[in-house]
């Protein structure tokens, strides 16, 4: 067997998934039975089966993926329960093991997935996708590069060709359930763990839980962006939300306007005073950066 | 930062940029806050690069802070050296800005497996002690170096499992890999303790049969019991029987930067760097003995 040979077979063998009772899977993917297939290449000693010492990676593969999912996605645990949730990053993890060098990303495509696969969510799945949009986000807005930000100063000639970028950690999102108050609530009460006793702090995710069940259909427009290292979720109206876009997508400003604007009932003066207020938010946010391209071509000369 | 006078002496490398780096601890969120309000004087601090990765945000930003005032030296969960595949070149690439970032005299990481066919395991898998499998890890461990343009140090992992296929004994694997790569070991004294314990062998054998002049740096942990392996926890203080080995191992190699791991159930600040500490009392001995 060459170590390319192996590795395949361990690896296979250790993502198996886990039986209810976690323990090891008892066959293979290839239906062969799990015992025998350790005992090709693991060695038994006095104490452990080939099997038994198989089952420790097994198990350690299978617990740190779904530490890693739980620690992640609070919010959709809370719309779920924890045996839903259980359930459905079994499934996930077994379907779309990690493709990166670091947990951060293992749930990178668990909005996807789920959107594929909604009996995992059952009659909340536009709920608790919802929520794994907004907490993917977090995640990418956490870490996520920052460029210099622009001032009022970059923005005073508004020619028609002026292009601004949107810092890059930015994550703009359309919801159906305002999902964004929901996790504000769960996280707050699992910072109060540590003060909390267990008792109370069951009542708050029972509390979270029925929340959850009850939040009502709002369509909401989201910017989760940083400020001082921490992450903040800010509620944007619809034509901010299609300007931010437009230009993050490189239209001129001019454009990224008109195009914001197009099916907007407000009158011109009001467009005028919303404008004013998001470019100052903007600015002193410093959400806006120069676009992407240009920075390319300043790199090229 | 104060240096400690009786590490002054301590032998530097080629494996660790020609440092005398002390005792250090590894850098954990909990303490945070302490070091950054205490200032407390520690040697230096390991980090996990796989945490520092990132494109921005807060861990760079703290990562920064914490260079302004210490020494630090990056140790790797997931370069995985023995795994057939290629390196991860988006991760080199990563590692590389890390590395300018951090100014680390010397690189560690694992000697294991982890990935396969891109996809991640996340866990330090064993070895099989075969000399296909060392020449392709020892080739990616030059290759790793020569983009990094700095030392590496490979660290013997704990295991729990063996390989039929495998034609030597751990140490004579370590050797055989870090001879044909020509790179530095971490010396892991609490990885060999679990795996002797796992595999049935004299752990002073493995001691006494590495080659001493490439060690760069040691680690030293606590583990846990179970009732028929033990598991590389990093959640308790170092024990007595590995604390002897490390005093061998000093014996044997001379006084060397030395880390100890806590990664879960994390005491204070106070409890961890006094635990490293102890590390002291076994330095300091052949460093005068040699005066």
């Amino acid at each position: 067997m060459t170590l390319l040979e192996l590795q395949r077979r361990m690896m296979k063998a250790v993502m198996q998934p886990l039986t209810s009772s976690d323990r090891i899977a008892p066959k293979t993917a290839d239906g062969r039975p799990m015992k025998i297939e350790a005992a090709e290449f693991i060695t038994p000693n006095s104490r452990l089966t080939s099997l038994e010492r198989l089952e420790i990676y097994s198990r350690s593969y299978w617990y740190r993926a779904l530490d890693s999912l739980y620690d992640d996605f609070p919010g959709l645990r809370a719309v779920l329960g924890q045996q839903a949730f259980h359930r459905l990053s079994r499934a996930y993890v077994a379907e779309c093991p990690s493709r990166s060098f670091t947990l951060r990303n293992l749930g990178e495509r668990l909005a996807g997935w789920l959107q594929q696969n909604p009996q995992y969510a059952g009659r909340r799945h536009a709920l608790a996708l919802d929520m794994v949009r907004l907490e993917s986000a977090h995640i990418e807005a956490f870490d996520g590069a920052a460029e210099k930000a622009l001032g009022p100063e970059d923005l005073i000639e508004l020619g028609p060709d002026l292009r601004v970028g949107l810092q890059p950690y930015i994550r703009l999102l359309e919801f159906e359930y305002p999902v964004d108050k929901l996790l504000i609530q769960v996280n707050r009460a699992s910072e109060e763990r540590e003060e909390a006793s267990n008792a109370v702090l069951k009542q708050k995710h029972q509390r979270a839980a029925r929340r959850a069940i009850h939040l009502k259909r709002v369509r909401t427009h989201l910017a989760v962006h940083r400020m001082d290292f921490t992450v903040y979720y800010r509620r944007i109206a619809a034509e901010e939300f299609q300007i931010l876009s437009a230009l993050r997508e490189g239209q001129p400003v001019v454009r990224a306007i008109q195009s914001g604007f197009e099916n907007s009932a407000a009158s011109l003066d009001e467009q005028r005073g919303m404008l004013e207020a998001w470019f100052a938010a903007w600015a002193e946010l410093g959400w806006l950066c120069p676009p992407a391209r240009v920075k390319k071509e300043r790199v090229t000369t | 930062m104060r240096r400690s006078l009786l590490l002054k002496h301590m032998p530097a490398n080629r494996f660790n940029g020609f440092t005398d780096y002390g005792i250090g601890i590894g850098l954990r969120i909990p303490h945070y806050a302490h070091i950054f309000e205490k200032k407390p004087a520690v040697d230096w601090f390991e980090i996990i690069s796989e945490n520092y990765m990132v494109d921005g945000g807060r861990p760079l930003a703290t990562l920064d802070q914490i260079l302004e005032r210490y020494r630090v030296v990056q140790h790797g969960v997931s370069t995985y050296f023995g795994s057939a595949e290629p390196l991860n070149r988006e991760h080199l690439r990563r590692l590389k800005a890390l590395v300018k970032r951090t100014k680390t005299p010397w690189l560690t990481d694992h000697l294991c497996w982890g990935s396969v066919d891109g996809t991640y395991s996340h866990d330090l898998l064993p070895m099989p002690y075969t000399f296909e499998a060392a020449e392709i890890t020892a080739c990616k461990v030059r290759e790793a170096r020569d983009f990094l343009e700095l030392p590496i140090a490979v660290e013997n992992v704990s295991s729990y499992a063996e390989f039929h296929m495998s034609e030597m004994t751990e140490w004579e694997f370590l050797t055989e890999v870090v001879e044909r790569a020509d790179c530095g070991i971490l010396l892991d004294v609490n990885n060999i303790y679990v795996s002797s314990r796992n595999h049935d062998f004299d752990p002073y054998d493995y001691l006494n049969s590495i080659p001493a002049e490439r060690v760069a740096q040691i680690h030293v942990a606590g583990h846990s019991k179970f009732q028929k392996y033990i598991l590389d926890t990093h959640d308790n203080p170092v024990i007595d029987p590995v604390w002897k080995m490390y005093e061998h191992a000093i014996r044997r190699i001379g006084p060397t930067a030395t880390l100890l791991e806590w990664d879960d159930s994390i005491p204070s600040f106070e409890e961890v760097h006094a635990e490293a500490l102890k590390a002291k009392r076994y330095i300091q001995a052949p460093a005068t003995a040699g005066l």
